[in-house]
């Protein structure tokens, strides 16, 4: 297919969000409003209340309903999206599990803000980053055109048979969610093709019929069940198994968009950005690899072999991916917008590291934890982080292995 | 909202079980028996959700199920969240023309602690919004699931494992939150109370509650021979004396307006009919350490309480 005529539109990351919703003929969205998401949900209001969707909309007393709801309306049939942030993410914790574990796949956005206290509106990664066990398909974007073009691929990928994962699309908190963009809109018909309608898997209900996998009277199941040591483990085995096959349904699906949109996003679950014959990169996720992406180039300027690992997908962790991209770098720094306590590192630096001790070579791997509650992170301190890559790279030692960066002292 | 539907024990025997036997529930369950008789109401397709509790326990253990109609259960405090969702995803896929019934009818059911405590900010929102389903609340009057502990549907004085009969304090010291007058003041549609010693009341209301455009609540008392310490063969005999005692007066409330039902509108015609909580009490082991000179005075507290609440239901009902 050719890449389709498209409208240029002036959109900030969460009215890109609510526009890729209004288009995909989402069935219900229920949703609970937190700072920086209100957008995405005011937006869709105003669609809702000009009669420019056919979607049940509804606002929910609190995150845990919102995403209580949107569960039981996906376990009915329905193609449904809700979003959030921060402390409303939290929230949701016990039905995200929920979720995964019923198999129900509904899409979120999830707009990241830090959690609190103290109390703190701004970006870091700290709320989707707690639940990226939680059994959901994670996708970091870099800015609001990747916002829209994301949300509607996850309806894809989350309603895929194979699949039935839910999946969250991550923007970073006013960087992304407030910030004016230009953004390329495909025409409704070509979004209409491209996502389609909700098709329900068969399988085999009561008895051994094959039934659709919904809750639907002429064909009753149990969904939900008490589910013990004899079969809980097989159960949570399924869903492992599911996220395995994610990684090449995920790139399939972002090709298939490619062709019409003309936008790729590396292979749809990294990005690597200069770095085929690089010495020294970072590694990072989310808006950071837009200021990162300058950095290299002026670095590249001076004849400094910089490069950058954008990781699309977290959820999937494309291991094979990363090592292949990464093996030949001789230092690397792992960027975390937020923190495990007590840990020695952020989480993409202990799995950075973790899936380079399968690699040929054992680069050293240090880690900075930078923008906590949205402290911002110029290109400066950047550039301070390839410095002291640099310098590993000449003395060939660490000095410090983790360190947090823009803070005071 | 006066329902033409009629029902009788026939009818009872004849439509076919859809929370079936072979579930893992104890003997003399309360609210095996409410189920029951809640599904016997049935007027077309539907859906249900469970919240966490004895009832999702028994009534499923993965591979086996009890259930003949699609039910999901997804955690304890969200199942007005998933009536919410259920209705929802009905109504959109119905504009759609997705939907190959005419109206699917959903029930959410709950216990007392799904209900009174931890369920409540749920119950409220999905009130409030409006949906169409009923709600059920089985109460068993602690978590019993869990092995008899306290919630807000305990009644003053009743032993439980977190309200212990000590020898300084006989029980639980609150009184029993009024769960259904709460959800009257939701201004929904219908709310009632009944009991499954009651069965055709009990019946009756889960159909009205059906038949209500917009949220129904339906509060079945489900006694539990575990947690009320008696003899399982009776279940329906306590439950009978909760209502003869005015300990659990059976009324309903359409659109806002209470109205006594029949086994407890004889008692308000004739006063005299009334029986003293005692006996209700006695025969329950998790009120045994009250009838000790040391902690008796707890009996009147009871009574003076069910005294005051009864007044006022009948002020409610007009029948002062």
């Amino acid at each position: 297919m050719a890449i389709t005529k498209q409208n240029l539109r002036a959109l900030n990351g969460d009215e890109a969000v609510a526009y890729a919703v209004k288009q995909s003929d989402v069935d219900v969205v229920a949703a609970y409003p937190i700072t920086p998401q209100t957008i995405i949900v005011e937006r869709f209001s105003e669609y809702v209340h000009n009669g420019e969707v056919n979607t049940e909309f509804v606002c929910t007393e609190s995150e845990h309903s919102a995403l209580s709801m949107s569960l039981a309306a996906s376990a009915t049939g329905a193609r449904v999206f809700t979003a959030s942030a921060s402390a409303g993410l939290a929230l949701m914790h016990e039905i995200l599990y929920v979720t995964s574990g019923c198999r129900a796949p509904v899409v979120m956005a999830i707009a990241n803000r830090a959690l609190s206290a103290p109390i703190n509106i701004h970006c870091d990664h700290s709320d989707s980053m707690v639940e990226r066990d939680a059994g959901w398909i994670q996708i970091y974007v870099e800015n609001s055109q990747e916002a829209y073009d994301s949300t509607l691929q996850a309806f894809r990928i989350a309603e895929h048979s194979d699949l039935l994962l839910p999946t969250m699309v991550m923007l970073d908190a006013f960087f992304l969610s407030h910030t004016l963009e230009s953004v390329n809109i495909l025409a409704d018909e070509t979004v209409r093709k491209f996502v389609g309608t909700r098709k329900i898997p068969l399988i085999r209900g009561h008895g051994g019929k094959l039934v659709p996998f919904k809750l639907d009277p002429e064909n009753p199941i149990t969904m939900g069940p008490l589910d013990l040591h004899d079969y809980y483990f097989e159960h949570k085995r399924q869903q492992e198994e599911a996220m395995q096959r994610a990684s090449g349904i995920i790139k399939e699906i972002h090709d298939e968009y490619a062709r019409i949109s003309g936008r790729k996003y590396g292979n749809g679950l990294i990005e690597p950005y200069r770095l085929e014959d690089a010495e020294i990169a970072t590694v990072c996720l989310g808006s950071t690899a837009g200021t990162t992406k300058t950095v290299v180039d002026q670095l590249r300027s001076k004849g400094i072999k910089a490069g950058l690992l954008r990781l699309r997908t977290y959820r999937p962790y494309p291991v094979e991916d990363i090592i292949n991209a990464l093996e030949n770098v001789k230092a690397i720094a792992v960027m975390d917008r937020s923190h495990s306590f007590g840990a020695q590192g952020g989480p993409v630096f202990h799995e950075i590291r973790h899936v380079l001790y399968d690699a040929s070579i054992h680069p050293p791997v240090v880690n900075y934890i930078y923008g906590l509650g949205g402290r911002d992170m110029p290109q400066s301190l950047i550039h301070e982080i390839y410095k002291d890559l640099q310098k590993i790279l000449e003395t060939k030692r660490v000095e410090k292995p983790v360190q947090f960066i823009g803070v005071r002292e | 909202m006066a329902s033409k539907w009629k029902f009788t024990i026939k009818d009872f025997a004849k439509k076919p079980e859809t929370f079936m036997s072979g579930h893992r529930a104890c003997a003399g369950c309360g609210p095996a028996i409410a189920y029951r008789q809640v599904l016997k109401a049935a007027r077309g397709p539907i859906i249900a959700t469970n919240a966490t509790g004895c009832m999702e326990v028994v009534s499923t253990i993965y591979p086996y199920t009890a259930w003949g109609i699609p039910w999901i259960h997804t955690a304890f405090e969200n199942v007005a969240a998933n009536a919410s969702g259920i209705e929802t995803a009905l109504k959109a896929l119905k504009k759609k023309g997705q939907l190959k019934y005419d109206h699917v009818d959903v029930i959410a059911f709950a216990g007392d602690g799904g209900t009174y405590d931890i369920g409540i900010q749920a119950l409220s929102g999905a009130a409030e919004r409006g949906h169409d389903f009923l709600y059920v609340l089985y109460d068993n009057e602690a978590y019993m699931n869990t092995g008899i502990q306290r919630s807000g549907g305990t009644p003053h004085g009743a032993w439980t494992t977190t309200s212990p009969a000590g020898r300084v304090i006989p029980g639980k010291v609150e009184y029993k939150k009024p769960i259904a007058d709460i959800m009257v003041a939701h201004d929904i549609p219908y709310v009632a109370t009944a009991s499954i010693a009651y069965w055709l009341d009990l019946v009756r209301k889960a159909r009205r509650g059906l038949e209500a455009e917009g949220p129904a609540f339906l509060h079945a008392l489900a006694p539990c021979p575990r947690g009320w310490r008696y003899d399982t063969s009776k279940t329906v005999e306590i439950a009978r004396s909760a209502v003869e005692t005015c300990v659990f007066p059976l009324w309903e409330a359409v659109d806002g307006e209470y109205a006594l039902s029949a086994p407890s509108k004889v008692i308000a015609l004739k006063p005299e009919r009334k029986k003293p909580v005692k006996e209700y009490l006695k025969v329950q082991g998790r009120f045994r350490h009250l009838f000790t000179p040391e902690f008796e005075h707890v009996i009147d507290e009871i009574q003076q309480i069910i005294d005051k609440r009864w007044k006022r239901l009948l002020k409610r009902c007009g029948m002062t």
